[in-house]
């Protein structure tokens, strides 16, 4: 059944559903897009945060969004860390690094989960805010708080990384490191310490990122799980390490599904994304944003 | 992992003298006779314990040790032998209890099996069990035995005819005068077969389906869908949906509204059983229509219901299970008394006599009278449907005073009428 109010209503939720997919995506823009580094566990990592975030409302009855600004440089100095530890054990031994260091945040991934289930046990966990279960009537539509939060989140997430990439010294030295590790040896910096760096970066954002998760939909141990296909296609859809360009990947991503969620029916929704993906890399191999090699 | 109860049973002292005596002075055949007279009955099972399915298996296994308690502490069964559990951890995976219920048979040599909780780890052995010709109670499996057609497996479940589910909560939602039914589902096994029941019900009743959809496993956000099923105007939306999507979907309902054309939401939506999801979505709960199994209103109460819920309430906090344990906990109970009856009546161990006992008689449990059907299923269904009513938000304990889930279905343990168009109960 078609009509053109609930075609509006589709676009207008879908551009919110994709700003929040743009959200929890930034990150791995950064760590997959720009260094280079299998990231798999980049949905766990964030499923950690959500849980860092429901621990601080539900004890200290701190605000979702707050508690995820105050998890950020927690989760930056998490970032270095682990970037230290899989640089030692993976990065640093040789050329097939890349497949064994899948299997390092593979086995990462599952010790988040496994530590999560342990702490918090198997249920389902959510936060409670002002914001969460209310809508804001547009004329027909009903659009829901929650939604707006993460477009406004993603937007301001968006705008703050690509300026940092941009602007600050440490930025384009990231960008320097993700185009050509060796120049940037050869005039004396560590590009071991940039992308340590920029790791703890793109870890610091899942904090906010984790934040958006629980605020948008409840959240269980294994929930990162379902994020793995959406946020990887998304950052290989936009062109790896453009950040804007993630953000209108999200969008189209979450547009299209909502669109053929209401219109055409569900089943087909994760179909339409993937085909969406292969349709334009198809077209565009390296991605909608990305440079040519 | 295993646990065992033994206590020497209670006979005379005189008599045990006599008894021992001349055992001991009888040939090593009399001493081994001796010995199987006083070992423990050993009632094997697996049960998931960590996975998808443990909260459910640790709350349904503490149900079954209560039991296994308070029966040895009367003194046991079959002139005091003591009962003990064998089990083991399935993990949630239906790939794990063939090997283990094998295990049970051959190596253990446990002398009953009950089923683990759940249809996935119960599928794979029930043809081994059929094969074996052992007696099997089930827990909480949905149609297992349906094409198997073991004549030895009782399953505890109030489940009943498969078609019952979708009836009970289309009559509730026809008497409120809906003429169209609207159907969202899971794209998920279980929720199919609910979906596919649901349609052949309303086929029958020639009640038109507006809006049928299954949505995909991690669906994120269901504002779109419930706004294109609010747009085709149904009278009964029947969600079969599990835990993780009951959530986001009451959410986007409580936010986006599904019409006032709306009389009852819900009816087979996983979850809405368990005390810490009903604890999350708190005030999302109200006006919702969902099937149950147990509920503390006054018509649930039979002999030792109460008895039973004070134990659980105590050991469900050292044990960290489901604070409340409606759901499972007193059919786990429940398994026990109908073995403990059967074993009673027929005087020993003998499976054929004991399946015999319990597919001819009803049995009188702490979740009422039980009597099964040849496939092993209830006869009668006493699956609930209950109406949530007044929920507030982040409050466990409001769910144990009666009145949060007004029970609307079936007749005999009706506690209250339907408030309808769902909009207006939800406030």
């Amino acid at each position: 059944m078609f009509s053109l109010d609930l075609l509006l209503d589709a676009v207008v939720i879908g551009v919110l559903l994709g700003c929040f997919y743009g959200a929890v995506s930034l990150g791995l823009s950064v760590s997959f897009g720009l260094l280079d580094v299998p990231h798999v566990a980049h949905p766990a990592f964030l499923v950690l945060a959500s849980y860092a975030v429901y621990f601080l409302n539900e004890n200290y009855a701190v605000d979702p969004l707050v508690a995820g600004i105050l998890i950020t440089p927690v989760f930056f100095l998490f970032g270095l860390a682990t970037y230290r530890l899989y640089y030692e054990t993976f990065e640093k031994r040789g050329s097939d690094a890349g497949v064994r260091g899948i299997a390092f945040f593979f086995g990462v991934a599952f010790i988040i989960e496994v530590l999560i289930i342990l702490q918090f046990g198997v249920d389902q966990r959510s936060v409670t805010a002002d914001y969460i279960g209310k809508a804001w009537r547009l004329g027909d539509i009903r659009i829901p708080y929650r939604l707006l939060v993460a477009f406004a989140i993603a937007t301001a997430l968006t705008v703050l990384l690509t300026l940092y990439l941009s602007r600050t010294f440490m930025g384009r030295a990231i960008r320097a490191v993700a185009q050509d590790q060796e120049a940037l040896r050869l005039m004396g910096t560590n590009p071991v310490k940039i992308k340590q760096w920029a790791f703890g970066i793109a870890t610091a954002v899942l904090g906010i990122a984790g934040a958006l998760l629980i605020i948008v939909a409840p959240v269980d141990p294994t929930l990162g799980r379902a994020y793995i296909g959406r946020t990887f296609c998304v950052v290989v859809m936009a062109g790896l390490g453009s950040m804007s360009g993630t953000l209108v990947a999200a969008i189209i991503l979450g547009v299209a599904e909502s669109i053929v969620l209401t219109m055409f029916g569900a089943s087909w929704a994760p179909a339409i994304s993937f085909a969406i993906l292969l349709g334009i890399l198809a077209v565009r191999p390296q991605g909608l944003f990305g440079r040519r090699p | 992992m295993s646990k065992k109860v033994s206590k020497p049973r209670s006979i005379s002292r005189r008599r045990l003298l006599a008894t021992a005596g001349a055992a001991l002075a009888a040939s090593p055949l009399g001493v081994d006779l001796l010995q199987a007279q006083q070992a423990p009955i050993r009632i094997g099972m697996s049960m998931p314990q960590t996975g998808g399915l443990a909260g459910g298996g640790k709350a349904s296994l503490l149900g079954i040790e209560i039991w296994r308690d308070d029966v040895n502490a009367k003194g046991g069964l079959l002139g005091g032998r003591k009962v003990e559990l064998v089990v083991y951890d399935d993990k949630s995976s239906a790939a794990e209890t063939p090997a283990i219920y094998s295990k049970l048979i051959d190596v253990d040599k446990v002398d009953l099996l009950f089923a683990p909780y759940a249809t996935v780890p119960t599928a794979p052995i029930m043809p081994m069990v059929k094969q074996r010709g052992l007696l099997l109670i089930g827990n909480f499996s949905f149609q297992v035995n349906s094409k198997i057609g073991h004549d030895m497996w009782f399953n505890n479940a109030p489940w009943g005819p498969p078609d019952s589910w979708a009836a009970s909560f289309l009559d509730i939602g026809q008497k409120a005068g809906g003429k169209s039914m609207a159907l969202l589902t899971a794209d998920q096994e279980f929720a199919q077969n609910l979906a596919k029941t649901a349609r052949e019900v309303a086929a029958k009743r020639t009640l038109p389906i507006v809006f049928d959809q299954a949505y995909p496993p991690n669906t994120v956000e269901f504002s779109s869908i419930i706004r294109a099923l609010k747009a085709t105007k149904p009278d009964i939306v029947y969600v079969a949906s599990y835990p993780p999507d009951s959530a986001g979907i009451l959410r986007a309902v409580n936010e986006i509204g599904v019409g006032d054309s709306v009389k009852v939401f819900g009816g087979g939506m996983v979850g809405l059983q368990f005390g810490a999801v009903m604890e999350n979505m708190g005030s999302l709960l109200n006006g919702v229509v969902n099937y149950n199994s147990w509920l503390p209103e006054k018509s649930m109460y039979f002999e030792g219901t109460k008895e039973f819920f004070d134990k659980y309430t105590k050991r469900a906090v050292e044990a960290k299970v489901d604070p409340l344990g409606y759901y499972l906990a007193p059919f786990g109970y429940a398994s026990g008394q109908l073995i403990e009856q059967a074993i009673k009546k027929v005087g020993s161990l003998d499976q054929k006599a004991l399946a015999k006992y319990l597919r001819e008689n009803t049995h009188n449990t702490i979740v009422g009278a039980i009597a099964f059907s040849p496939d092993g299923e209830r006869k009668e269904t006493a699956v609930l449907q209950a109406q949530f009513r007044g929920v507030v938000d982040k409050n466990m304990e409001q769910f144990r005073s009666s009145g949060k889930q007004v029970i609307l279905f079936p007749e005999n343990l009706k506690s209250g009428e339907l408030v309808a168009p769902f909009e207006a109960a939800r406030k």
